[in-house]
C-alpha cells in the first residue's frame, strides 16, 4: 500500500501551512513587550500557580477595569527569566513564592522601591527593610505527620530531633524546595553556620526520604508510606481540596514545632514592582488590591495561606498566624543564600 | 549546464550556515555567560568530586539506556518485520507509541504506582522505556529496505540463522542503529522529566536544582557546558562507528521481500514477552493517569480553555516544526548531495545543542530575544526559533537519511534538460524527498508538543498549550484537572509516531511468500 505513506506527509503539510497563517495572525494579538504606560493594561510574572492566582485576577480586572497579562512558571525559572531579561523585561510586577526569588531579583536591583502607603499596610517582619518588595500571604514550616506511625505524643518539640536514630528513613525532606532552602538560612542565622550544618548532616545520616516537591512528601505521610515530613502548612488545604473533603478529614495532621523552633519559620509569598513600572498607577493598584480586604479573605480560603494584613481572618484548621510560636528571624536575612546553597550542596542531599 | 548545478550549492551552503547558526545560540550564550563567570567560579564549579559523581552518573546512565534501548529496539524490530509473529502490526505500533507520552508524566505514573520506585535503574528503566522507539524507528526503516539477498547467500554458505544474524543483517542495520542510539544517547543527556520525578542524579537534574538552589543561574550554565562536552563524546563516538559502517549503504534496485523466519514454537512466548514490554511502556502511565482522574474531584475550568489548549499546542508546534524543517532541508541536503567535511561538520555542529536541557536551550532564546530580536521577543516566532535550536538534528536526519535514498540522477537529469537550480530544487528534489520529510517533520512536531521547559520561557504571555496546562494543575495537586490535558496530550501524540511507522513500512501487510 504506496498510497497511505504519501497522502499523510501531503495532509500533514496542509496542516502546517494553515496552521503558519493561524500563527501569524495570532501573532498580531499577542502580548509583545508593553510599554509602561497608563495603557489600563498590566504585565505580570507570576511564580505562583494560575490555578490560584487566575480567580484573584479576574475580580481585580471587574473591579478596577485593568487588563492584567500574567505569565505563569515556577518562581525560580521566573526569577532566571526576570534575571536574564534585566531592564528590558516586559514585566511589570513580580509575584513570587517566596522571598528568595525577591531577593534575588532585587539584588540585582531590578525593583523600584514600594511606596510607604503600600509597604506600611503590612507588618515589617513580612516586607524587605528596602521597600523594593512586600510579603502578600505568609505560609508556616510544619511536620506534616502520619497519626497511624507517629502518634501525636511522640512528635520532636524542635526539628532539631529529626536526626535523632528514631526517625531514620521516615522523614521526608525536598532540598530543592526554596521553602527547605529559606528554612535552612534560618538555621543558620539562628544558630550559626556549624549548627546548621551539623543538623543537615545528621539528616543526611538518619537517610531522609526525599522528594522534589512538598507534594509527594504529602501525599505519602498520608497514605502512610512515609512517616513524617517537613512541607509548608498550606499543602495540607490543597491536597484536601483535590480530594473534596476537607483538611481535618486527611489522614496527615500538621504538627507545628512550639517554642520559636526554626522548624516553624514563617515565610512568606510576596511581590515586587519592577524599576519600568515605578510610577505605574495601574501596577500600583494591583499591588494595593493584593493587600487589601478581598484578596487577603481568598488567600486564606482558597490557599489556605495566612494574610498579612490586620483584620482579615485566617485559614479554617489551623492555629492563627498570632498563636504560632515562630522563630524571632528577620525575612531580610534570608536573601543570602549562597552558603546555604553550599550548606545543602555539601550536605549530599542534593546532587 | 552542469555550472547551473553547481551554482545551487553556495545557496545551500549559506542557508545550512544559517541554520547551524540557530542550533549553536545556546552554545554561543553559554559561552557568553561562562566567560563571564570568570575562571574562579567555573574552577570552583568544576574540579569538585560532584562532578565526578554527576559525570559518572550521566554517562552511566546514558550508557545503559541506549543500550537497553538498542538491544529493545533491534529486538522488536527484527521479530515486527521479519518474523512470522501474530498481530505484528499492532506489535508495530505498540512499539511506536511511547514516543507519545512526556518522560515527566511517565516518571510521576511510575514514581506515584511503585512504592519506592526510584534512584538510577527506575530512572534507567522508565527511559528505556520511554525512548526506545527513537532507535526501533530507523532500525525497523532499515530492516524493511535491506537486501534479502546478502542474508540469503549467508545461509546458503551454510552458516547458521544466529551467524547470519549478527554478520550480515547486523552489519546491514548498522548505520540506523548508530543513529538510532545517538538520538537517544543524545535524548537522555537532555531528559529532565524522568530524572528529576525519580531522582537519578545526572549533569541535567543538577542544572535544574541549581536554578532551583538560590537561582544560581552561573552554578547552572557551567554544569550545561559540561554537558556539552559529555555531547561531544557521543558525537565522536558515533561518528566513529559511522565510517566503519558506510559500507553498507542499502543496495536499491530490485527490491524483494525478505524471508520471514519461523518462530515455531517461540511464537507465543515471543508475543507475550512483547505484550509485557508494551504494557510496562504504555500500561503502567495509562492506568495511573485514568486512576488520578477517577479519585480527584479538581477539574479543568472549562472544556474550553481545554480546546484553547489544543489549539495553541497544534499552531506552535506546526510553526514550530515548519521552521526547523525548513532549516534541516538545506543540511541534510548538503550531506547527501554534497558529501565531504564541510557538510559533516555542519551536520555534526546541529547535534551539540540537541544534549542541553530545555530550560537553558529556552533562557539562551530569552538573552537573544532581549538583546538581539526584541520585536520578536515573547510571540510565537521566537518559541519556533527555540524549537528549532532544541530539535533541528531530528529534522536533519530524516533529511539526510531521505535525500540518500533519492537518486541524485533525476536532479541531473532534470538540470541538463535546461531547468533552473531552483526549479529542481521544487519540481524533483523536494518531491522526492516529501515522504523522509514528512517523517522527519512528524518526528519534530512530536517533540514540540510534548516540550515544556522552553515553551514555559519563550511562550506568548497568556498562552496555554497542553504542555504547559498539565504543568500548571499538577504543581497545585490538582491531578483531576490535569488528567484531560495529560489525556489529549497523548492522543494528540499517538498521530505523527503512527505516520512514522507507515513511514518505515513497517505496516505493510505481511507479505505471503506461499503464494509467490
Amino acid at each position: 500500500m504506496p498510497h497511505a505513506p504519501r497522502t499523510l506527509p501531503a495532509l500533514l503539510a496542509g496542516v502546517l501551512l494553515l496552521s503558519l497563517a493561524a500563527c501569524g495572525g495570532e501573532q498580531s494579538t499577542s502580548t509583545a513587550p508593553s510599554s509602561a504606560a497608563a495603557t489600563k493594561k498590566i504585565t505580570v510574572y507570576s511564580g505562583r500557580s494560575e490555578e490560584l492566582v487566575k480567580p484573584l485576577l479576574d475580580k481585580f480586572t471587574q473591579a478596577s477595569g485593568i487588563t492584567v497579562d500574567v505569565r505563569y512558571a515556577a518562581t525560580a525559572a521566573m526569577a532566571a527569566q526576570l534575571l536574564e531579561e534585566g531592564e528590558r523585561s516586559p514585566a511589570d510586577v513580580f509575584f513570587a513564592q517566596d522571598a528568595g526569588a525577591l531577593g534575588a531579583v532585587a539584588k540585582k536591583g531590578l525593583f523600584a522601591p514600594l511606596p510607604a502607603d503600600v509597604t506600611s499596610r503590612v507588618p515589617e517582619t513580612y516586607r524587605a527593610r528596602s521597600g523594593e518588595w512586600v510579603g502578600v500571604t505568609a505560609r508556616a514550616r510544619v511536620l506534616v505527620y502520619n497519626p497511624g506511625k507517629a502518634p501525636e505524643q511522640e512528635l520532636p518539640a524542635s526539628v532539631f530531633e529529626l536526626t535523632d536514630p528514631k526517625w531514620k528513613g521516615k522523614v521526608g525532606v525536598a532540598p530543592t524546595n526554596a521553602s527547605f532552602q529559606a528554612f535552612v538560612t534560618a538555621l543558620r542565622v539562628q544558630h550559626g553556620e556549624d549548627r546548621a550544618k551539623e543538623f543537615l548532616a545528621g539528616l543526611q545520616a538518619n537517610e531522609p526520604q526525599i522528594r522534589d516537591g512538598n507534594g509527594p512528601i504529602l501525599e505519602e505521610v498520608d497514605a502512610g508510606t512515609i512517616t513524617v515530613g517537613l512541607i509548608n502548612h498550606y499543602y495540607l488545604g490543597e491536597l484536601a481540596k483535590e480530594r473534596g473533603v476537607t483538611p481535618d478529614q486527611l489522614t496527615a495532621k500538621l504538627h507545628f514545632f512550639p517554642g520559636g523552633d526554626t522548624g516553624a519559620l514563617v515565610n512568606v509569598a510576596g511581590v515586587g514592582l519592577l524599576k519600568k513600572a515605578a510610577a505605574n498607577a495601574d501596577a500600583k493598584a494591583f499591588v494595593d488590591y493584593l493587600l487589601g480586604a478581598e484578596a487577603q479573605a481568598y488567600f486564606a480560603e482558597q490557599t489556605f495561606e495566612y494574610p498579612v494584613v490586620a483584620g482579615v481572618t485566617g485559614p479554617a484548621g489551623v492555629p492563627a498566624l498570632g498563636e504560632l510560636q515562630a522563630p524571632d528571624v528577620d525575612l531580610n536575612d534570608l536573601d543570602e543564600l549562597e552558603t546555604t546553597i553550599t550548606l545543602i550542596k555539601d550536605s549530599g542531599l542534593v546532587p | 549546464m552542469r555550472k547551473r548545478a553547481i551554482r545551487l550549492r553556495p545557496v545551500m551552503l549559506t542557508m545550512a550556515v544559517l541554520a547551524v547558526a540557530v542550533a549553536l545560540l545556546p552554545v554561543g550564550y553559554l559561552a557568553i555567560r561562562t566567560a563571564e563567570a570568570g575562571w574562579d567560579k567555573i574552577a570552583a564549579e568544576l574540579f569538585t568530586v560532584r562532578i565526578v559523581r554527576l559525570a559518572v552518573t550521566t554517562v552511566s546512565l546514558t550508557a545503559v539506556v541506549t543500550a537497553g534501548c538498542l538491544v529493545l529496539a533491534v529486538g522488536s524490530a527484527f521479530l515486527v518485520v521479519r518474523s512470522d509473529l501474530p498481530a505484528r502490526r499492532l506489535f508495530a505500533v505498540l512499539a511506536v507509541l511511547p514516543l507519545a507520552i512526556p518522560t515527566y508524566v511517565a516518571g510521576f505514573a511510575w514514581r506515584s504506582t511503585f512504592d519506592g520506585f526510584e534512584g538510577f535503574w527506575a530512572a534507567a528503566l522508565v527511559l528505556v522505556l520511554c525512548s526506545y522507539p527513537y532507535a526501533f524507528l530507523p532500525v525497523a526503516a532499515a530492516l524493511v529496505n535491506a537486501d534479502p539477498a546478502q542474508e540469503e547467500v549467508s545461509l546458503a554458505l551454510g552458516r547458521t540463522p544466529w551467524q547470519t544474524f549478527t554478520g550480515v543483517t547486523l552489519g546491514q542495520i548498522r548505520p540506523a542503529i548508530a543513529g538510532g542510539g545517538l538520538l537517544v544517547a543524545l535524548y537522555v543527556l537532555s531528559d529532565f522529566g524522568a530524572v528529576s520525578t525519580l531522582r537519578a542524579d545526572t549533569f541535567t537534574r543538577a542544572v535544574f536544582v541549581a536554578f532551583d538552589l538560590g537561582f544560581d543561574r552561573t552554578g547552572a550554565l557551567v554544569l550545561s557546558t559540561a554537558l556539552l562536552l559529555l555531547a561531544l563524546v557521543v558525537l565522536v563516538a558515533e561518528n566513529a562507528t559511522r565510517t566503519v559502517g558506510a559500507r553498507h549503504a542499502s543496495l536499491r534496485g530490485s527490491r524483494r521481500p525478505p524471508t520471514l523466519i519461523g518462530l515455531g514454537r517461540a511464537r507465543w512466548p515471543v508475543a507475550v514477552l512483547l505484550t509485557a514490554t508494551a504494557c510496562l511502556s504504555l500500561g503502567v502511565t495509562a492506568v495511573s493517569l485514568v486512576r488520578r482522574f477517577a479519585e480527584g474531584v479538581s477539574r479543568p475550568r472549562g472544556w474550553a480553555e481545554v480546546a484553547e489548549a489544543l489549539g495553541n499546542s497544534v499552531v506552535l508546534s506546526a510553526a514550530g516544526t515548519v521552521l526547523t524543517m525548513g532549516l534541516a532541508l538545506p543540511i541534510g541536503l548538503l550531506v547527501a548531495r554534497g558529501p565531504g567535511r564541510t557538510a559533516r561538520l555542519l551536520d555534526r555542529l546541529t547535534y551539540i545543542s540537541h544534549a542541553l536541557p530545555g530550560l537553558v536551550v529556552g533562557l539562551s532564546l530569552v538573552f537573544f530575544g532581549i538583546n538581539v530580536a526584541y520585536p520578536i521577543y515573547q510571540t510565537p516566532w521566537l518559541l519556533a526559533l527555540g524549537y528549532a535550536a532544541l530539535f533541528l538534528p531530528l529534522g536533519v536526519a530524516a533529511t539526510a537519511a531521505a535525500a540518500a535514498q533519492s537518486p541524485p540522477v533525476l536532479e541531473q537529469v532534470a538540470a541538463s534538460l535546461g531547468r533552473s537550480p531552483l526549479t529542481v530544487l521544487r519540481t524533483v528534489t523536494i518531491p522526492l524527498l516529501a515522504p523522509g520529510l514528512g517523517a522527519g517533520a512528524a518526528l519534530v512536531f512530536l517533540a514540540c508538543m510534548k516540550e515544556l521547559p522552553a515553551t514555559l520561557l519563550l511562550r506568548p504571555t497568556g498562552t496555554d498549550t497542553l504542555a504547559t496546562s498539565l504543568w500548571r494543575s499538577t504543581s497545585v495537586a490538582a491531578y483531576a484537572a490535569a488528567a484531560p490535558y495529560a489525556g489529549l496530550l497523548v492522543a494528540l501524540s499517538t498521530i505523527p509516531p503512527l505516520v512514522l511507522a507507515a513511514r518505515a513500512g513497517v505496516l505493510q501487510k505481511p507479505r505471503k511468500r506461499n503464494r509467490s
